[in-house]
């Protein structure tokens, strides 16, 4: 018995050392070595400051401000407005939204009356946001991507329906021409992984920057 | 639905089939002391390790002996773990923890340390705001690698108790054990991960960065770390626990459609190569294909429900009048609680291969599937990983079904029941019988102990009223009790205010209750099973005569499906009508 435990003791400290420190050390060293972008976060940096990451959702908004300065909601979190120069991200159900730091899933099961309420408040948020540049917009042609929130609440990606949807808002906002706008929409849309896996995805972090490029 | 969608489903059942067969081959070869290619680099490896162990690889051992050497094994590997993780701020000398965080408290401890420990990775804390980079590779990466090889020796030892023709040897279980890790585990990790970080995957020490955003609203904390190396065994190990909270959902543990297929196939080929390895260690490849058809089956059964009930979109969609159905540039579905990048075939194809195996990684809230699509991971869970299962306990699960099937058949035809030349007899059908037990009752008796109180409701999420609620804690317990990991992620054990464990708190009687089913659930069935590998490993062979049932033709898959459905139906039925079935037959919103 003294030997099985021994035997038992110095290969969970063997197996430690050798899976545990050495293996994460050599993939660490290959992946720095070799893909440094990629093991890095795919970081994207304006005028030196790191601005986020390619492959991580964040919110395009702005901080609501009046005479007394932020204004902020009951839980601290600072009110924000969908910046309409930008194409906005899928909903999201972390706090606050597009947290990279605590990501959570939002959990709304399927027969709630709390998701319908969600999905509907998504919606009509939605709608207000590009009814303005797109008159014939309907309820009936909101894509589900733009209502339903994200897995991760990080998703960087939205479908080329919703693209196309706000890219006539972003048109009229930045006063280019709607094609312009859509060229864009269509570099950055990313196929289906292999041909085939997945659905068809447009960047949102690399569509607003090469806005910002195109204004310039 | 989308032709794409079924491409995917389909092309993905083709390449982990052509994937399967040679891994069983070579694992066969690594189990049966053959040559492989890796032997230059690995044997010296391996004998050092021997050494260091003072284990004596040649020595066999009996049943009895092989079980105290991997109860001896998995406690040590307990009370390791467990001082890592309460320890957490001790090892910040390495840098590896950037923001200090502290430990958690002992009762999430406890059921986290259960948790790894027993290949279910069910965790109720949040990976970035929780973990050191120390505790996640040192710790849980440590028994991701061991407690999937725990679980492969078994199914090795069970293998040759069955087709043993003398002796009562099973083998060797700290040579299984150095073989698993070494040969098969450490090799595909490092492919996979490598793969991974060439698709977007990270894999760095750095601290959580700050961004400032493109707009003044849009600045975030990012979180990092050695994402990568975690990755690729939490999938191959049919572990799941993700490094960060959302798990396979982040962009950074699963960022392309590519990745998310490579993901799917890590999970289940070694599931899968160990049925064919098990058809050619007892000589007769037929009797691996005939399970494989079993399993796939059933599989695929599960797959196309899911898929087709994810498509159509959920009741909550419909009372919102929300367009569900296929348009241009959108592929519609229940894309609540799904990443764009996946889609729905995506994430109903995953889901299933993360329910069948004992895997538990998700890639979208299960909680906001479908009630059909949500009823499906739970009919997996019920079948007790004979789906291909867990990487080794899968496979031991299904076998000890095909000696029930074997022993039900015998008797409907009047024969002595025997398989692969062993005859099953009473002692062997009582252990199977209880060993199959045991995973139901662990579930159903946590359940109703959960429900019943004040302190299991305390758990229940706020929005998951009526029989979501039911849902959620019928799942967390199935989800332990099958080693699975995978949740209606909005039940909870663990109270954190704020990231880094400070003024956080762990609800006892979940993590206790929870961590007691993972244990009881994982050691006793493996002491049950190394018990029949024990009395098959004695018995004679007696070549087949014609009045031998078959066990490799159709007949006999239809038979063995049959078994798997009828006892998992019988065990769970009331319970899932109270929960995901009432859901998904009447649209009714709570």
């Amino acid at each position: 018995m003294k030997k099985d435990i021994r035997t038992a003791v110095t290969a969970i400290l063997g197996l430690t050392l050798m899976l545990g420190i050495l293996y994460p050390l050599v993939i660490t060293g290959i992946a720095q070595g070799v893909f440094p972008g990629n093991a890095n976060g795919q970081l994207v940096y304006q005028h030196g400051k790191l601005v986020g990451s390619k492959e991580i959702g964040q919110q395009y908004t702005d901080l609501v401000y009046t005479s007394s300065g932020k204004v902020k909601l009951d839980d601290g979190e600072p009110v924000t407005t969908p910046d309409k120069r930008y194409f906005q991200t899928r909903p999201s159900g972390t706090v606050p939204a597009d947290n990279a730091a605590a990501t959570t899933f939002a959990n709304y099961g399927p027969n709630d009356k709390v998701t319908e309420q969600a999905i509907a408040s998504n919606a009509a948020a939605y709608l207000s946001l590009n009814r303005p540049y797109d008159p014939s917009l309907i309820l009936a042609q909101v894509p589900v991507d733009a209502v339903d929130t994200s897995a991760s609440g990080i998703d960087p990606d939205i479908s080329p329906a919703n693209a196309a949807i706000q890219a006539h808002r972003v048109a009229a906002i930045r006063h280019l021409p709607l094609p312009t706008v859509m060229a864009l929409v269509h570099r950055f849309t990313g196929q289906r992984g292999l041909g085939f896996s997945g659905e068809p995805s447009v960047n949102v972090m690399e569509l607003n920057i090469a806005l910002d490029r195109a204004r310039a | 639905m989308t032709a794409f969608g079924w491409i995917t489903i389909f092309g993905f059942v083709a390449l982990l089939t052509a994937l399967a067969l040679p891994l069983g081959r070579y694992m066969a070869a690594v189990y049966t002391g053959g040559h492989t290619w890796l032997d230059p680099v690995l044997g010296p490896v391996e004998r050092l390790l021997y050494r260091c162990f003072g284990a004596d690889p040649e020595q066999g051992q009996d049943w009895k002996a092989y079980a105290k050497s991997l109860l001896w094994f998995s406690l040590a590997g307990w009370v390791l773990l467990y001082i890592i993780l309460r320890t957490q701020t001790f090892w910040d000398f390495t840098g590896l923890n950037p923001l200090h965080y502290h430990s958690a408290p002992w009762n999430v401890t406890f059921n986290t340390t259960s948790s790894f420990l027993t290949n279910t990775n069910w965790q109720y804390y949040g990976g970035e705001t929780t973990m050191s980079y120390f505790s996640q590779m040192a710790g849980l990466t440590v028994q991701n690698f061991v407690s999937a090889a725990v679980g492969m020796v078994v199914v090795v030892a069970l293998i040759r108790g069955i087709a043993s023709r003398s002796g009562k040897s099973l083998g060797n279980f700290w040579r299984d054990l150095v073989r698993t890790c070494l040969y098969i585990l450490l090799p595909l990790s490092i492919l996979v991960a490598l793969t991974l970080i060439f698709q977007g995957s990270i894999q760095n020490f750095t601290t959580y960065l700050f961004a400032h955003g493109l707009t003044s609203g849009g600045a975030q904390h990012i979180a990092m770390g050695p994402v990568a190396s975690q990755e690729a065994i939490k999938e191959l190990g049919t572990n799941g626990g993700g490094f960060f909270n959302v798990n396979s959902a982040h962009p950074f543990e699963n960022p392309t459609g590519f990745t998310n297929i490579l993901e799917m196939l890590a999970v289940l080929v070694i599931p899968a190569g160990l049925v064919f390895m098990f058809g050619r260690m007892v000589g007769a490849p037929r009797q691996g294909y005939a399970i494989y058809g079993a399993m796939m089956l059933m599989f695929l059964g599960a797959v196309i429900v899911c898929y087709i009930a994810e498509a159509h979109g959920s009741p909550a969609q419909h009372a919102a009048h929300i367009n569900t159905a296929l348009t241009h540039g959108a592929d519609g579905g229940n894309l609540e609680g799904k990443e764009q990048r996946f889609g729905i075939a995506g994430s109903a194809l995953f889901d299933v291969v993360t329910t069948v195996t004992s895997c538990g990684a998700v890639n979208s809230a299960i909680e906001s599937f479908t009630g059909i699509g949500g009823a499906i991971p739970f009919a997996n869970l019920s079948a007790s990983e004979t789906i291909f299962g867990g990487v080794g306990t899968g496979l031991y699960s299904m076998l000890l079904y095909v000696l029930l099937a074997v022993f039900l058949g015998g008797l409907m035809v009047g024969r002595t029941p025997e398989y692969l030349g062993k005859k099953i007899e009473a002692r062997e059908i009582k252990l199977v019988a209880v060993g199959l037990l045991l995973t139901p009752l662990a579930a159903l008796f946590s359940t109703a102990l959960a429900v019943a109180s004040q302190a299991g409701r305390a758990s229940i999420s706020a929005v998951g009223k009526g029989p979501q609620g039911f849902s959620e804690t019928l799942y967390a317990y199935l989800s332990q009790a099958n080693n699975n990991g995978s949740a209606f992620a909005g039940y909870t054990g663990f109270v954190q205010p704020s990231a880094g464990n400070l003024g956080s708190h762990g609800v006892t009687f979940a993590d206790l209750l929870g961590g007691f089913t993972m244990l009881f659930a994982r050691y006793g069935p493996i002491l049950f099973t190394l018990g029949v590998a024990g009395l098959l490993a004695g018995k004679r062979v007696s070549p087949p005569g014609l009045g031998t049932m078959r066990t490799d033709n159709p007949t006999f898959v239809i038979l063995l499906i049959g078994v798997i459905i009828l006892v998992g139906a019988l065990t769970f039925f009331p319970a899932l009508l109270l929960g995901p079935i009432v859901q998904g037959l009447t649209g009714h919103l709570y």
